[in-house]
């Protein structure tokens, strides 16, 4: 079923060739990747060896910049999760972005009301309130798949540009905040509940609790009755059944917590960063957390690593901008090429499989 | 071009140490249906696949109209004008009849013509005696439509031997009569030669001329329909019992307590129609109880709704409790399952042998202890039982796949048999297995039975059931058609029964 999904069997320890493979071939494909890449810019006038030296200088030589991919990882971690959790189940969702949105717009709206109280308990309710909003949109996805049998890549992606709509209508009208003129966005949340700094990183502590929260991913995935049930249904919802699983309410549970992960990203990044629920949010760490996912095979901690990776990449695109005159979708290209070089190599890893197989 | 005689001399196929078709002659003559009847797995399938080019045979040789032909693809045979109908439909479901027409030759113009097209399928479909629409979407016929539809391509792409396999699996009775009697008036007309496979006896006598029984590779019984009675047809199709496969353990009369009991249930199919209608059933502690049928009458339903995998109406108790499948009533109640290809139906074939050895128990301890997954107490579950019931693996973490049949279902007893097992269902548990392992399943059964487990055992074997069970239950249509105990059960009156036959 999940022919791309890519997920291992994790402590059971693959034969020794298939591991390495599902280590190989990603780290190929980013290889062909950045190949085709270094073509690319080369095309553009300029050398690929400058290019890629000032992605690293961008993204990980300096402190400044380290802030900046590390404050990007943050969200991306978390709709990485989003789309690894669900593929344990054997569900391929894409629509992280529209339960990002979501989960920011419901952080920003929920502690209005309560001006002046303590900052923890309000900055937990802005996190919940995102997950609840962010866990309710996609379970939509799950339920749909298992009742009426609608295709959940499908109806995940299409979801989230509703998810994305209802977040314009919302914030250009119901919930708009007449002072903002420019750019329309919900009343401010008060300056006090803003996520503070991690001290001595200067970077917020969303980023903190996007690595709780994918370190507690991994080891209820791995150690768990709750991941050994998950990946029962997701290898066989027929054999999952017989044993007594009740498939439905599995999935649609993963999902739901999947999608609580994403709005969980979004609540953060209104929270420390943004202040508000503005269209700031919709810059594509939805689809991102796609590639993030698929390139770290579904693991949690490889998702951590991998978010740093592209964090780092994305936060290199403005100096590539100033400095070569590089266009802003410069990285965008290069993550574009990554992800259909990894969806390859999946397609050819199968293939392999297949083969000694038989 | 009439119709063909077709001859097929001393047919042999292996498939490894399988011997599947066994010197197999047959001879369709010109203009006449030729019935191929026998149990699953007897060999029809192999034998039209030679003859349709997909397969190869070890030995032996195809004539059509008096010459030698090697068929080495589907190609050969398209060019001598045989064809197929597959029992499910091979119709691209969104286009329409007439694009599906068209698109199914084997060579298409880059351009085509598809006024001149239409006219040459109106004039095919023109002297049908029932209506096929060409310009609807396949998606929105009815199966006896998609039927027609499919025997209406074989007439345009000009097919002169027409194989139906099972080609009313899926229709009513009333579609069933109007596809075969219009494949019956085409070969009076002698525009056709046909074989039919089928396992419905009154088809067989109403539509073919001739008919030839296959039993385990080895065809036992030809000739002209009219020559031969169903007694005998049943007698060829189930053969004489060989020597009992299995020496029971001395039967102990049954307890008195139910333990399986089903009131009028009822299940719908895949295709939404009712495959198991009204059925009531009891298991008793202690005793086994063969359903016997031929595939497709509703037995694969009724082990699934058993093992909690199908909606249903009516009420399933076990040991007086009513009984849905959830993981609860399962452990609480002992129900346990060996479903028929194991690998597919009761592994998961990611997951590692150990893991697969915990799919019953990895939720309470020791292997569970709050939430917390103990491996190191999985780990030493699997070697326990691979140890006990001799399972032979590359190694515990090794994936189910790595095992051979026998491994893997020495396995699945393994899980399911060390369970506090009340109730077992096992669905053709022996199918496809070697004779060692088909032994052990028995004895296993046998083991589970004598320790007071009830067991239900769904086969399409006769032999199986009657060398194992107490009691015997013909299932047909989805019912229940007749019971008897294993001691008085004679396999003719049973087998008139399993072909759907009302009378003994």
């Amino acid at each position: 079923m999940s022919s791309i999904s890519g997920v291992e069997s994790v402590p059971s320890g693959q034969p020794r060739t298939a591991a390495q493979l599902s280590v190989a071939l990603p780290v190929l494909a980013v290889l062909l990747a950045s190949a085709v890449f270094a073509a690319f810019v080369a095309l553009y006038g300029q050398n690929p060896f400058t290019v890629f030296g000032l992605i690293v200088q961008g993204g990980f030589g300096s402190s400044f910049a380290w802030q900046d991919t590390l404050s990007r990882a943050a969200p991306l971690i978390l709709v990485g999760l989003a789309v690894a959790i669900p593929a344990q189940a054997g569900l391929v969702i894409i629509g992280g972005e529209g339960a990002l949105v979501l989960g920011g717009l419901a952080g920003a709206v929920v502690t209005l009301p309560f001006a002046g109280a303590h900052a923890f308990p309000m900055q937990v309710t802005m996190l919940a309130a995102g997950a609840l909003a962010g866990g309710l949109w996609f379970g939509l996805a799950a339920v749909l798949r298992q009742y009426r049998g609608v295709n959940e890549t499908i109806s995940s992606l299409l979801l989230s540009y509703i998810g994305i709509a209802i977040f314009h209508h919302l914030t250009e009208g119901l919930l708009r905040d007449p002072a903002s003129l420019d750019k329309p966005s919900t009343h401010p949340i008060d300056p006090s509940y803003m996520l503070p700094m991690l001290p001595g990183v200067g970077v917020h502590a969303g980023l903190a609790v996007s690595l709780a929260l994918a370190i507690i991913a991994h080891v209820v995935l791995r150690y768990t009755r709750w991941g050994f049930g998950l990946r029962v249904v997701g290898g066989s919802a027929r054999v999952a059944r017989m044993v007594g699983l009740a498939v439905n309410r599995w999935v649609i549970g993963a999902t739901f917590v999947a999608g609580g992960m994403a709005g969980v990203a979004g609540a953060i990044e209104v929270a420390a960063v943004q202040g508000t629920a503005n269209s700031s949010l919709i810059v594509g760490y939805g689809y991102s957390g796609i590639l993030v996912a698929f390139l770290a095979r579904h693991q949690p901690l490889a998702i951590v690593a991998v978010a740093l990776l592209i964090g780092g990449m994305q936060a290199s695109a403005s100096l590539l901008q100033r400095r070569l005159e590089l266009p802003d979708a410069t990285m965008l290209v290069f993550q574009g090429l990554i992800f259909v070089c990894v969806l390859v190599a999946d397609a050819i890893a199968q293939q392999l499989r297949e083969n000694t197989r038989r | 071009m009439t119709a063909p005689q077709v001859e097929l001399k001393n047919m042999t196929k292996r498939f490894g140490a399988n011997l599947a078709l066994n010197n197999v002659s047959l001879l369709i003559r010109s203009g006449t249906v030729h019935a191929l009847l026998g149990e699953n797995g007897a060999g029809k399938s192999t034998l039209v696949k030679c003859l349709v080019g997909f397969y190869h045979p070890d030995d032996g040789h195809i004539q059509v109209d008096g010459r030698e032909h090697r068929l080495n693809s589907p190609k050969d045979a398209d060019a001598l004008g045989i064809g197929m109908v597959y029992q499910h439909f091979t119709l691209v479901p969104s286009m329409t009849v007439a694009q599906n027409l068209v698109v199914s030759g084997a060579r298409l113009p880059a351009y085509i013509n598809w006024q001149s097209e239409l006219k040459r399928l109106a004039e095919v479909t023109k002297k049908l005696p029932f209506h096929v629409p060409l310009d609807v979407r396949v998606s929105q016929l009815s199966a006896g439509e998609k039927q027609k539809a499919e025997i209406v391509k074989q007439l345009y792409l000009g097919r002169k031997l027409l194989i139906l396999d099972e080609p009313t699996s899926v229709l009513t009775p009333a579609e069933a009569d109007e596809v075969l009697g219009y494949v019956r008036s085409l070969t009076r007309a002698g525009e056709l030669s046909a074989v039919l496979i089928s396992h419905k006896f009154h088809e067989v006598r109403r539509y073919a001329d001739d008919v030839t029984v296959l039993r385990r590779g080895a065809s036992v019984r030809t000739g002209a329909v009219a020559n031969l009675s169903d007694d005998a047809l049943a007698e060829a199709m189930i053969g004489e019992p060989v020597s009992k496969a299995v020496q029971h353990a001395p039967k102990l009369p049954p307890k008195s307590n139910i333990v399986l009991s089903m009131k009028q249930v009822s299940v719908n199919g895949d295709n939404g129609l009712p495959a198991v209608k009204d059925l009531s059933l009891e298991v008793r502690e202690g005793e086994i109880v063969g359903i016997a049928g031929v595939s497709g009458n509703g037995q694969l339903e009724l082990v699934e709704t058993l093992m909690g995998q199908r909606d249903r109406s009516g009420a399933i108790a076990v040991s007086g409790v009513a009984f849905n499948g959830t993981r609860r009533e399962i452990a609480r109640l002992g129900v346990y399952g060996l479903p028929q290809e194991p690998l597919k139906n009761a592994c998961i074939d990611r997951m590692s042998l150990a893991e697969n050895l915990a799919l019953r128990n990895f939720d309470r301890a020791p292997l569970c202890r709050g939430i917390a997954m103990n491996y190191g107490a999985l780990t030493e579950q699997a070697a326990k039982l691979v140890k006990q019931f001799r399972v032979k693996a590359p190694g515990l973490t090794a994936s189910m796949s790595a095992l051979s049949g026998g491994n893997v279902q020495r396995a699945v007893l393994a899980r399911e048999l060390t369970q506090n097992v009340r109730l077992l269902i096992a669905s053709n548990p022996t199918f496809g297995l070697d004779f060692v392992a088909c032994e052990e399943t028995y004895r296993r059964i046998v083991e589970a039975r004598n320790g007071g487990a009830a067991v239900l055992l769904i086969s399409e074997d006769l032999d199986e059931l009657l060398g194992l069970v107490d009691r015997i239950l013909v299932m047909s249509a989805g019912r229940i058609v007749h019971e008897v105990s294993a001691d008085g059960a004679d396999k003719r009156v049973i087998g008139k029964y399993m072909a759907g036959m009302k009378a003994a």
